[in-house]
């Protein structure tokens, strides 16, 4: 064989492939609402973060699944994701019928054409589902309802008590007072983090005129990034995976940074620790489930929407998480009777305090009209660089 | 001659479709080699090459800010940014110099165990320091990065041994990640190194010696030399592996980067292949440089 000629043959078909094997392609956008359901189908694939969806194979107690694949004969397959940006790509592959997203995925997931809109009418639930939670920036588009919500909760300050002193009220302990725990300070390893630099400089710094710290002008962005990088110099490590975070708060190689109401309430005894919410109030998510404009499975996936909103397996689903439920009728299904006064469920004072997470995009979402804003890709950038 | 052969009472040959095959190449043998190499070289061609041609040329896409898909058109950009951004050269440096001093702390390591196998150690003994050599290599390489996030961490083992000393653990730092890559890394350098030795006749430092050269004078003089390809064949590994590692880093990294973690949240976070793509090239270019000069040394044939 002519090893010059088929080298030459190879690299034809390669480059021959690699020009037309990459079309990229274009999701139809929009997609028309259902009017009414029709029989159900007889599987549904879901997509969400940990423990959204546990039919008990993980803990044989935590199953709140096969109530749902007997009652609808939609037998249920989960996939469970890290990352808001990891959830995005694994969507995108049209293989799943609906998603559990945070806010900093659902308005890409309904700008790219992935989700369909949503007739509510025919999610029964819905209805007792707490109004502050409806009809937000993040599950509502030009009126039109792509998601129901899960579940909500803020992202919290943590700090040990033993070395944390005097016990913190403000997030400047992460920011401006930083210096004082060099090393020990953790942060969420994402670009959304910025926001809650910008949240801080929202209340400390008024000059800079923000007024939600999901649109950051140019300038505004730059502040924030100097900030974080200013704590970067005091950071121990980023977390993303929660584990990490609980274990590096038990070893002290953490004493003072953002953290979840589960990763608290996961610490072992031993661990001195504490977590509130700073008196500049918090960024946090509110997570919907929303459903693929692709799905081949509508009536199951409209079926679990309304199913995961029905107080006991929202109170099964939140409780297991870790934040509170949508529901105040969920709240006498959780197994621990003060589950939603420590989740603070319904609090619309409290619920007010949170900046939940959404994404940022260049028209501004706090209404400017003059200025552009930084979108999440401008945002990523500037993470890798405040990461160095 | 059919006729002939049925006269003379021998049966004919049925002709199947695998006969018929199997005469065709016997009548051309060249096409025997050709279909044999056919599906490794498609294999190789089409899952290998392709894929790599096609990360190279993404690199000079685009990425639609709008839309979020690719945009194929030539652009420079991307590539060039990896020689003027800040970013990307501080991190490319960083990685350079983790990856070197890992390769060198592993090869220092390396020397005297590989020499203690071949040339001290008896037999019996010999067995046991290779197993627990391989051992580790049995267990996950996640495993050992935990378990060097517990070694490292604050309530642990190294604290508590170096407490006394004065000293404190290098907690989750590129120090931290350093270590924990050069114990990963360790025995894909050991190994080679062992096999070279091994192949160092024990008579020739004899002979040295007898004509009067000191210990340290054999080592430079007639060991080094005839290892020097196998410990490049080790430090190919060590480096080119800690090259491409993003997991070790943000488990005992602390906050820091390196290459890895740059394509990763290129890929992950910010969905631009495209610069994803361009900074997979930095390491391929860097291996590409190391491999083209180390292949006159002969150290590829230990591979």
């Amino acid at each position: 064989m002519n090893l010059k000629k088929s080298t030459g043959l190879l690299i034809a078909i390669a480059v021959s492939l690699t020009l037309t094997g990459c079309a990229a392609g274009t999701s139809n956008s929009a997609g028309t609402m259902l009017d009414k359901l029709g029989k159900s189908e007889t599987s549904l694939t879901l997509l969400g973060w940990p423990g959204y969806a546990e039919d008990g194979s993980n803990d044989p107690k935590v199953d709140w699944v096969t109530p749902f694949e007997k009652d609808t004969g939609c037998q249920v397959t989960f996939k469970p994701y890290g990352t808001s940006d990891e959830a995005l790509s694994l969507f995108k592959t049209g293989q799943y019928d609906a998603i559990a997203a945070s806010g900093d995925a659902t308005l890409r997931l309904v700008a790219g054409g992935y989700v369909q809109p949503l007739n509510t009418s025919l999610i029964p639930s819905y209805s007792k589902v707490y109004d502050f939670l409806k009809n937000r920036a993040w599950n509502t588009v030009d009126s039109k309802t792509y998601g129901v919500p899960h579940g909500y909760g803020a992202n919290l300050l943590m700090y040990n008590t033993k070395v944390v002193k005097p016990a913190p009220t403000s997030w400047s302990v992460v920011f401006d007072g930083a210096s004082a725990y060099k090393g020990k300070v953790t942060a969420y390893d994402s670009p959304i983090y910025i926001a809650d630099a910008a949240l801080y400089l929202m209340k400390h710094n008024p000059d800079l005129g923000i007024t939600n710290p999901y649109a950051l002008d140019a300038t505004q962005l730059a502040a924030a990034v100097t900030l974080l990088k200013a704590q970067r110099a005091n950071v121990g490590e980023y977390w993303s995976d929660y584990l990490k975070s609980i274990q590096s708060f038990e070893t002290g190689n953490s004493v003072v940074g953002t953290t979840w109401q589960v990763i608290k309430n996961s610490m072992s005894t031993k661990a001195t620790v504490d977590a509130v919410l700073p008196s500049e109030g918090a960024t946090g998510w509110s997570d919907s489930w929303m459903i693929s404009s692709t799905s081949k499975h509508v009536n199951c996936a409209y079926k679990w929407l309304d199913y995961i909103d029905s107080p006991k397996a929202n109170a099964a689903a939140t409780e297991y998480f870790g934040e509170a439920p949508v529901t105040s009728d969920a709240c006498q299904y959780a197994s621990d009777k003060n589950f939603c006064a420590t989740y603070h469920a319904g609090d619309a004072a409290y619920a007010a305090k949170i900046w939940y997470w959404t994404t940022p995009i260049s028209a501004c979402l706090d209404g400017r009209k003059d200025v552009k804003c930084t979108d999440y890709s401008a945002w990523t950038k500037a993470w890798q660089e405040i990461k160095g | 001659m059919k006729n002939e052969l049925s006269a003379a009472g021998v049966t004919a040959i049925a002709v199947t479709p695998a006969r018929r095959v199997s005469s065709f190449f016997y009548k051309y043998p060249k096409n025997r080699l050709r279909a044999l190499i056919a599906l490794p070289a498609l294999w190789l061609g089409l899952v290998y090459v392709a894929a790599l041609l096609m990360l190279l040329v993404t690199a000079f896409w685009t990425v639609d800010e709008f839309t979020g898909n690719t945009r194929v058109a030539l652009n420079f950009d991307n590539v060039i940014s990896l020689f003027t951004d800040p970013l990307y050269t501080t991190v490319t440096l960083r990685t350079i110099g983790i990856a070197l001093g890992v390769t060198i702390a592993d090869i220092t390591l390396a020397l005297p165990i590989a020499f203690f196998m071949s040339k001290v150690a008896g037999p019996k003994l010999k067995t046991i320091i290779a197993i627990s050599i391989l051992l580790p290599l049995w267990a996950s390489y996640l495993v050992k990065a935990y378990a060097w996030r517990s070694v490292l961490s604050d309530k642990g083992i190294l604290q508590w041994l170096l407490a006394p000393l004065g000293l404190n653990t290098p907690g989750y730092s590129l120090w931290g990640a350093a270590i924990t890559l050069g114990y990963i890394w360790l025995p894909y350098v050991i190994l080679p190194i062992y096999g070279g030795l091994e192949k160092v006749p024990g008579n020739l430092l004899e002979a040295s010696s007898d004509l009067g050269a000191k210990t340290f004078t054999t080592l430079r003089r007639v060991i080094f030399p005839m290892i020097l390809p196998s410990i490049i064949a080790g430090s190919i590994f060590a480096f080119s592996l800690t090259l491409g590692d993003y997991i070790t880093i943000s488990i005992v990294g602390g906050p820091n980067q390196m290459l890895g973690n740059l394509i990763y949240s290129n890929v992950g976070t910010a969905n631009n292949l495209p610069m994803a793509a361009a900074l997979a090239l930095v390491p391929i270019a860097i291996m590409f440089a190391y491999l083209a000069s180390v292949k006159r040394t002969g150290a590829l044939d230990n591979l």
